[in-house]
């Protein structure tokens, strides 16, 4: 008797192997998610300079010695300007992703209840929004309302509510569809509490995946509107901001300051997005 | 559906065109009129909204503040340089995009996770900190390409725009490759393939009749997206190379609050992605000969 | 007389989430030129995984043991090439459900035409005229109209038609069809049955034909094995299994028949759930199930048997009461 493997395919071992393996990228996800958090609360006590401290005699410092990364053109620490610099950087994701899914749960849900043409009134809205790309719309909103972290956050915070809303909606549907809703009708509970106490925490799973995921995005946008110099202005300290103050140091050879920034910034968005993947097969049993 | 995304689009970008005075210097009030009149801004906000969407059907998109010319004229200047890049990078994209997720469907076992952790963290790559990598690499350390600029002539200005091109073209390679590789997955996967492969068709031929042939719908439709996205993304890529572009001045006349100006590139945009959208439609709707009935409203 | 097809000590294990599980036990099979075997089991039995293993379609990451020949050349042995060329020119195969098995986004022309043109040899007037007669023989009306159709605008009994006459289309000497009207409704099944019969002994083809029904099996088929939970426990004459069928499950099998033209008070069962092959421990697969079963059967696995005409797998074969496996449906 011959023992064949038909197809050249990894045995069980291995396949086993590589979840661990996924299983294990996940956790590093939400460990490098957990500090670049402490950093940003923790920044005043774990920064070994002042963010904005200017020091004529420490340009251009090479990373190692006193300064761990370095200076920049002017003598700042760039190690304490990226700590303090996760502040702003993820505060305004934070924001976006709050806004967004507070704003994408209720009209989800809503839209889900009501159905009919309201239903069909929010589908399109979201489609136009979802139409109109986040860059453009912040860009548009500083023009409006000026540069800052404000503008741009709140415009993304609107176009970001599609990203949150449609997978929420299609989730709200299926379950207001399910007997056990029907059940609780004919109990004589109200849309809104059964709405707020079964069908949300149901959705929460989902509306976390979608959260985090969206959290990278965001972060992504803001960055590049700093960059563009629309959103955070100097000299506060901002990973994209930072990106962009380097950008002329490269010419002389000083890579520095936006390669550290623009790796942060890549490190913490492959984060969130790998957080958000290991919290879908853990809440939702699915690749995404 | 696309007069619906128009319209929306109408109603958010026009904003308060007075607004564009308060973040100006504070003229006299004398100077403030004239110019409210000479800009039509004494008008009630439906009244210059109807002028500006009434002027933007005929191409005229009213003056610029800032710098004293048609808006028109300063778009049209720059529109040929946005559009090869954004050609240049759309072609990329595709190219590069389609084949890793082709190679990482296909050789799912030997090249499978590698695409699969390569791609994941390319979509965390923004084009401002690949440009800066490629400037970092390319330009200055090994002086292959130009730092900035657009550059002229054709082959000149493809030669200042690669840089720019393939930073603006890095994270959206890699969701192209995914979306085909999850597609070219699940054709693979499909039992028609399983047909195929029982009648002794060999493997190339399953590739190109059965499995891209199959799932050129769904990469049709997220490379239409890319694209259309694309646009948006010239502002970054631009600004980070110094090209003297559209989405370059989309950026300049934001921080300046020419608001003229932001509105009508605003609107060419989101037409840009809109009619890039129905192009997708109609093209799905050949391919697939079940999509008959489908409009592409 | 060798076998055309010949299964031997057949054993498949497909990969799980914790290693591997097993959906083929033992199935050890012939098929000789120009007959016509039946393997007839429930749903989960293997039967259809044995086909994919005799076609070298078995998921990613399968692991067989056993040897399958055909023609005395072994199929698991065959390189790429060799094996494209067994499957382009020795067998046709049929699927269950031809909606999901034919290319949605291509014309009947091309598919027809994709499987005789493979081998080169036909031009492509010679290839569209076999197909044109093909399709007439399978009983297709207005071929030329078909041909530059596309699947979804013919209905499932012509879809059929049109995957038997692709398998037909290469000349090939054994046919495997996996429960080719499973997905059709019932007054297509007959057309469709009738046109595999009368096609086969036309053309003198083996077929190895997958079915749960053994009331079609003893119709079209010579000889029948019985599945169940990834072993063949039974395998007759078609003619004699009724008179003869020894083993317990089988004779479940067949007092579970509805009979045309008795009123039954109540349709008759088999006790109990039917098992998958990977919940299958040491002892008989059919134990949990058996109205006769004893202490050897939950111990020891019993081996297939020579009996007259066919071979049974059971420790105490010819000793069942036929009417005493059988329980009653409504009593649960």
């Amino acid at each position: 008797m011959s023992v064949l493997q038909l197809a050249a395919a990894p045995g069980s071992p291995e396949i086993t192997s590589r979840a661990y393996r996924f299983g294990a990228l996940t956790a590093v996800a939400c460990a490098v998610v957990t500090l670049l958090t402490l950093a940003a609360v923790f920044a005043p006590a774990v920064a070994p300079y002042d963010p904005t401290q200017v020091d004529p005699s420490a340009v251009y410092q090479g990373p190692g010695g006193a300064h761990l990364l370095g200076t920049d053109d002017v003598g700042r620490d760039i190690l304490s300007r990226l700590l303090y610099g996760a502040r702003a950087s993820l505060l305004g994701p934070a924001i976006v992703v709050v806004v967004a899914a507070v704003v994408g749960t209720l009209v989800a849900v809503s839209a889900a209840w009501i159905g009919g043409r309201f239903d069909a009134f929010v589908s399109r809205g979201l489609d136009v929004i979802f139409a109109f790309p986040g860059l453009v719309l912040a860009i548009v909103a500083v023009a409006v309302i000026g540069p800052g972290l404000m503008a741009p956050a709140a415009a993304l915070s609107i176009s970001y509510v599609p990203y949150i809303a449609r997978v929420l909606r299609t989730a709200a549907i299926r379950q207001r569809n399910l007997p056990y809703i029907a059940a609780l009708e004919v109990q004589g509970f109200g849309a809104a509490a059964i709405c707020a106490r079964h069908l949300v925490p149901n959705l929460l799973p989902l509306l976390i995946v979608q959260a985090t995921v969206a959290f990278g995005y965001a972060l992504l946008d803001l960055s590049a509107v700093s960059f563009l110099g629309l959103g955070t202005q100097p000299p506060a300290p901002e990973w994209g901001l930072m990106v962009a103050n380097g950008q002329p140091s490269i010419v002389a050879g000083h890579l520095e300051q936006s390669l550290s920034a623009g790796l942060t910034i890549v490190i913490a968005v492959v984060a969130f997005n790998l957080l958000g993947q290991g919290l879908s097969r853990v809440f939702l049993g699915e690749d995404r | 559906m696309a007069s619906v995304v128009i319209y929306g689009a109408m109603f958010v970008v026009p904003g308060d065109p007075a607004s564009l005075l308060v973040g100006g210097s504070k003229p006299n009030p004398e100077a403030l009129a004239a110019i409210r009149r000479q800009f039509h801004l004494d008008e009630p906000f439906w009244q210059s909204y109807l002028r500006w969407l009434g002027g933007a059907v005929r191409g005229d998109f009213g003056t610029s503040l800032v710098y004293r010319s048609p808006v028109a004229d300063l778009i049209a200047a720059r529109a040929l340089t946005t559009l090869l890049l954004v050609a240049y990078a759309a072609i990329v994209i595709i190219v590069a995009g389609v084949g890793l997720g082709l190679l990482a469907g296909w050789k799912e076992r030997r090249a499978g996770a590698v695409i699969t952790v390569a791609t994941t963290v390319m979509m965390g790559a923004p084009t401002f900190v690949m440009a800066v990598v490629f400037v970092a690499v390319f330009a200055t350390g090994l002086g292959w390409f130009p730092v900035f600029g657009a550059g002229s002539g054709l082959a000149d200005r493809l030669w200042h725009l690669t840089l720019p091109a393939f930073a603006l073209a890095f994270s959206w390679i890699a969701y192209v490759a995914q979306m085909t590789r999850a597609s070219v997955r699940e054709e693979l996967r499909s039992e028609h393939v399983d047909t195929a492969r029982g009648r002794g068709v060999p493997e190339r031929s399953i590739l190109r009749r059965h499995v891209l042939r199959n799932a050129s719908g769904p990469i049709l439709t997220v490379s239409g997206l890319t694209v259309a996205g694309l646009f948006a993304g010239t502002a970054v890529a631009e600004q980070a190379f110094g090209i003297n572009g559209v989405g370059a001045l989309l950026v300049q006349s934001a921080a300046k609050q020419d608001l003229a100006i932001v509105q009508a590139i605003s609107l060419v945009l989101v037409v840009a992605f809109v009619m890039v959208n129905m192009l997708v439609d109609v093209a799905n709707a050949l391919l697939d000969p079940r999509a008959t009935r489908r409009t592409a409203g | 007389m060798s076998a055309l097809l010949s299964i031997d000590r057949l054993r498949v294990e497909l990969p799980a989430k914790k290693g591997s599980r097993t959906v083929i036990h033992d199935v050890s099979l012939d098929v000789r030129a120009g007959e016509a075997v039946a393997l007839v089991g429930e749903s989960g039995s293997g039967k259809s995984m044995t086909t994919r293993a005799v076609m070298r379609l078995l998921p990613e990451g399968a692991r067989l043991s056993g040897e399958i020949r055909f023609d005395g050349v072994s199929i698991p042995g065959m390189d790429r090439r060799a094996l494209r060329r067994w499957r382009a020119t020795r067998v046709g195969m049929v699927f269950q459900d031809p909606r999901a098995h034919i290319n949605p986004v291509r014309r009947i022309g091309d598919f027809l035409m994709e499987g005789v043109r493979l081998d080169g040899r036909l031009s492509a007037g010679q290839a569209r005229e076999r197909v044109s007669r093909l399709m007439r023989a399978v009983g297709v009306a207005d071929v030329d109209r078909r041909l530059s159709q596309y699947p979804h605008e013919l209905s499932g009994g012509l879809l059929q038609r049109v995957m038997i006459a692709a398998a037909l289309a290469t000349e090939p000497d054994l046919l495997l069809a996996d429960e080719p009207t499973t997905a059709l409704d019932v007054t297509t099944q007959e057309e469709v049955v009738a046109i595999i019969d009368g096609l086969r002994r036309e053309r003198g083809l083996a077929m190895l034909f997958i079915t749960h029904d053994l009331d079609l099996a003893a119709a079209v088929c010579d000889r029948i094995a019985v599945m169940y939970a990834g072993s063949i426990v039974e395998e007759r004459p078609a003619g004699a299994l009724t008179p003869d069928a020894s083993h317990p499950y089988t004779r479940g099998l067949l007092a579970a028949r509805p009979e045309i033209g008795r009123r039954e008070p109540r349709l008759r069962t088999i006790e109990g759930r039917p098992i998958s092959a990977f919940e299958v421990g040491d002892g008989c697969a059919f134990a949990t199930r058996c109205p006769m079963v004893r202490d050897l059967c939950r111990r020891e696995r019993p081996a297939p048997v020579h009996v007259t005409g066919g071979r049974v797998a059971c420790h105490f074969a010819g000793e069942a009461e036929p009417q005493a496996v059988v329980g009653d449906g409504a009593a649960r």
